[in-house]
């Protein structure tokens, strides 16, 4: 199975009740199933209403700064010794990530809605932080909640996310991160769901999520389609992203996945290794299971409990993935790999020094497997890596990783 | 005629409504929890509704959260829950027992090798919390073959259409989410329940369960005047967790509330009306 070309009606899925396969579906308690409908009802028939897609347009253009440029890190690509690697500037965003791609997208179907309260999950503090200026700027209530062990290790984008007139709520529970941050949003969603609007910042969750998510993240690969043909006047041979959820990776593959000869790695969070119990890599050391919504790869122990998981990014610091990235290594039409934190941290510092270019940890793991790959492809061969945020908000986790206090 | 049909049966045959109590399996030891069950039935529970504990109860309110976590820290597994129900069937065959929990731990252990294991110690249906009707088939299809209930969640958002939807996949009894929100939650109203039990009464005929937020013996026996059967968790597992440093004082603690949600509940509907009471009209 794994050799197969992607079917032709792939790029179709999800099914019309939210299945990749056996993965994604809706598995939620009673009280969300009608807001889901509802909001299914009003994504479909917005995704393909002229006035919604030139506001959203118009917001990206000129509030997130789109399009973002694709770099070509020459310098890099010389000192590995092989294929030549493009960066997806995903950094040069406002906010200083992809997320804000999503954010934008969900809180115009929110005002669509009429939903007048956001609520949010977090880990790295990204997710929170663009949600919070999209409410601030469409005048909307605003809470995020965020693990209390990642309040502390984010402190600079919980201070961002209060200056932006949000409200953040430190969740006690569990292990007391992005697994259970997720789980105290969905209780808040099910009590206030009249008049509240949840703005899930990954590829997971329940139907529609994964795809409305997907959907608006993709504006990441059609616009490196375009730029790679402009620059190259051709297809990539090789992408490469990095995932937690998974948004950015599907926002950069989703458009290629037709383009069968564009080979596409998914970057998991290594830990201290995935042969060892501290590591954030579901596809590939962990198995199918259902968690927040979705039947999914899961970190997870022989009795269905989850296990609390470990990448010195944030970002990746999660037991689960989007239920699409479950379907596509199934049917093998992309490859998962997982970097260790040490790896992620030496690219961080090597695009830094090189490229001058301070890469998001997350993005570091893409960047490392790039170091990987790139030497073993001809200098012919063109890798395009999604730069999925900047590295600011990781100087004070870098710092201390490295015994130095800023 | 399985164990839960035949204990609603009974109980209307007496004009009676059933009383469910909700425990986690496991808290806040497992030594704790089959006694525990013998000491609600004595003290006039109809019913059990036995958690699964999950590492990520999405649906439950802090108290659930926290008896999660004291049954995980000892490792209870499903494994060990359904031993807990084979120990209890060792001397209490006819009291229904319901296991209510999360999705993953079942699909970890696989449906049929659940279902086999689950009618062999005894279990009478299953209610996984984030299933819904969409979502079960496969699963349906291996429950009704072992003659295991599988029991579904009705909410104040679900329309006439997935009403119609849900009762038809039902049996042993539906359970009505009595508010929007998370188990343990103080808002509940009672109006607004009945109005809805007669809206899900009209496409069924299973029983109807009410539960979420009946805490003491005046709100069951509200809730008592208008449904089939009260379901009651979190003021339950509060009582274990103010007393985990003695077994007894648990069973003592909980079986003393039941006893008063048994007396109210057959004490038949409020005197006065709810209404009036809360108003403080009639007093």
């Amino acid at each position: 199975m794994s050799s197969e070309v992607a079917d032709p009606a792939f790029t179709e899925l999800p099914d019309p009740s939210g299945h990749f396969g056996v993965y994604g579906g809706r598995f939620v308690a009673e009280t969300l199933m009608e807001p889901l409908d509802e909001l299914t009802a009003a994504y479909e028939r917005l995704k393909n209403d002229a006035t919604f897609q030139a506001e959203l347009d118009r917001d990206l253009a000129d509030y997130v700064g789109r399009p973002s440029p694709l770099y070509f890190a020459e310098r890099w690509s010389k000192l590995l010794g092989g294929a030549k690697i493009y960066l997806k500037r995903e950094d040069l965003n406002h906010t200083g990530a992809h997320k804000v791609n999503n954010t934008i997208g969900q809180a115009l179907l929110a005002k669509h809605l009429g939903k007048t309260r956001i609520i949010a999950e977090t880990g790295a503090g990204q997710h929170g932080v663009a949600s919070a200026t999209v409410a601030a700027r469409l005048g909307l209530e605003c809470v995020v909640y965020m693990g209390a062990e990642d309040v502390k290790r984010q402190a600079l984008n919980v201070y961002r996310m209060k200056l932006l007139g949000a409200e953040v709520v430190p969740v006690e529970s569990g292990s007391k991160t992005l697994k259970d941050a997720l789980n105290e949003a969905m209780r808040d969603w099910v009590t206030n769901v009249d008049n509240t609007f949840y703005i899930i910042g990954t590829v997971a969750g329940p139907h529609p999520y994964p795809m409305l998510v997907r959907d608006f993240q993709a504006i990441i690969g059609r616009e490196a389609k375009q730029q790679i043909i402009e620059a190259e006047g051709r297809l990539p041979d090789a992408l490469i992203a990095c995932v937690g959820g998974g948004s950015n990776a599907i926002g950069l593959f989703h458009p290629f996945i037709d383009d069968s000869a564009v080979a596409m790695y998914g970057v998991e969070g290594g830990g201290d290794g995935v042969d060892t119990p501290r590591h954030a890599a579901p596809l590939c050391a962990g198995r199918p299971g259902v968690l927040h919504g979705n039947r999914t790869y899961l970190v997870e122990d022989d009795n269905g409990q989850i296990i609390e998981t470990h990448s010195v990014s944030a970002g990746l610091d999660y037991p689960g993935v989007g239920p699409e990235h479950a379907w596509l290594k199934d049917i093998g039409r992309a490859s998962y790999v997982a970097v260790t934190d040490d790896e992620a941290l030496k690219a961080f510092h090597d695009l830094t020094k090189i490229e001058g270019i301070m890469p998001a940890l997350e993005s570091s793991h893409a960047l490392a497997y790039a170091t990987k790959l790139a030497p073993t492809m001809g200098r012919d061969k063109v890798i395009i890596v999604n730069l999925s945020g900047r590295g600011d908000k990781d100087i004070h986790t870098v710092a201390g990783l490295e015994g130095i206090s800023v | 005629m399985s164990r839960i049909k035949g204990c609603f049966a009974a109980l209307q045959a007496e004009n009676r409504k059933a009383l469910i109590p909700f425990v986690t399996a496991g808290d806040p030891n497992p030594a704790v929890t089959v006694p525990l069950m013998h000491a609600m039935v004595e003290a006039g529970a109809n019913l059990l509704e036995l958690g699964v504990p999950f590492s990520d109860p999405m649906a439950e309110g802090p108290t659930i959260q926290k008896a999660c976590e004291r049954a995980l820290e000892h490792g209870t597994s499903l494994h060990d829950v359904l031993a807990m129900v084979s120990e209890f069937r060792q001397t209490d065959t006819t009291t229904p027992v319901v296991l209510m929990g999360y999705m993953n731990p079942v699909e970890i252990m696989g449906y049929q090798a659940f279902a086999t294991a689950a009618a062999a110690a005894g279990v009478d249906g299953l209610l996984t919390v984030d299933l819904p009707p969409e979502e079960a088939g496969e699963l349906v299809a291996v429950l009704q073959a072992v003659e295991i209930d599988p029991i579904f969640l009705l909410a104040p958002t679900t329309v006439d259409e997935r009403i119609t939807k849900i009762c038809a996949a039902a049996s042993g009894f539906v359970y009505y989410v009595s508010l929007k929100g998370v188990t343990g939650a103080a808002n509940l109203d009672v109006a607004a329940v009945e109005q809805k039990v007669v809206q899900i009464r009209r496409h069924t005929d299973v029983p109807i369960g009410v539960g979420f937020g009946i805490r003491d013996a005046d709100t069951a026996q509200r809730v008592a005047a208008v449904a089939d059967a009260v379901v009651v968790g979190s003021a339950v597992v509060n009582r274990v967790a103010d007393n985990t440093e003695s077994p007894e004082k648990i069973n003592n603690a909980v079986a003393a509330l039941l006893r008063e949600m048994r007396v109210a509940m057959d004490a038949g509907p409020p005197k006065v009306g709810w209404m009036a009471k809360i108003f403080g009209i009639g007093k």
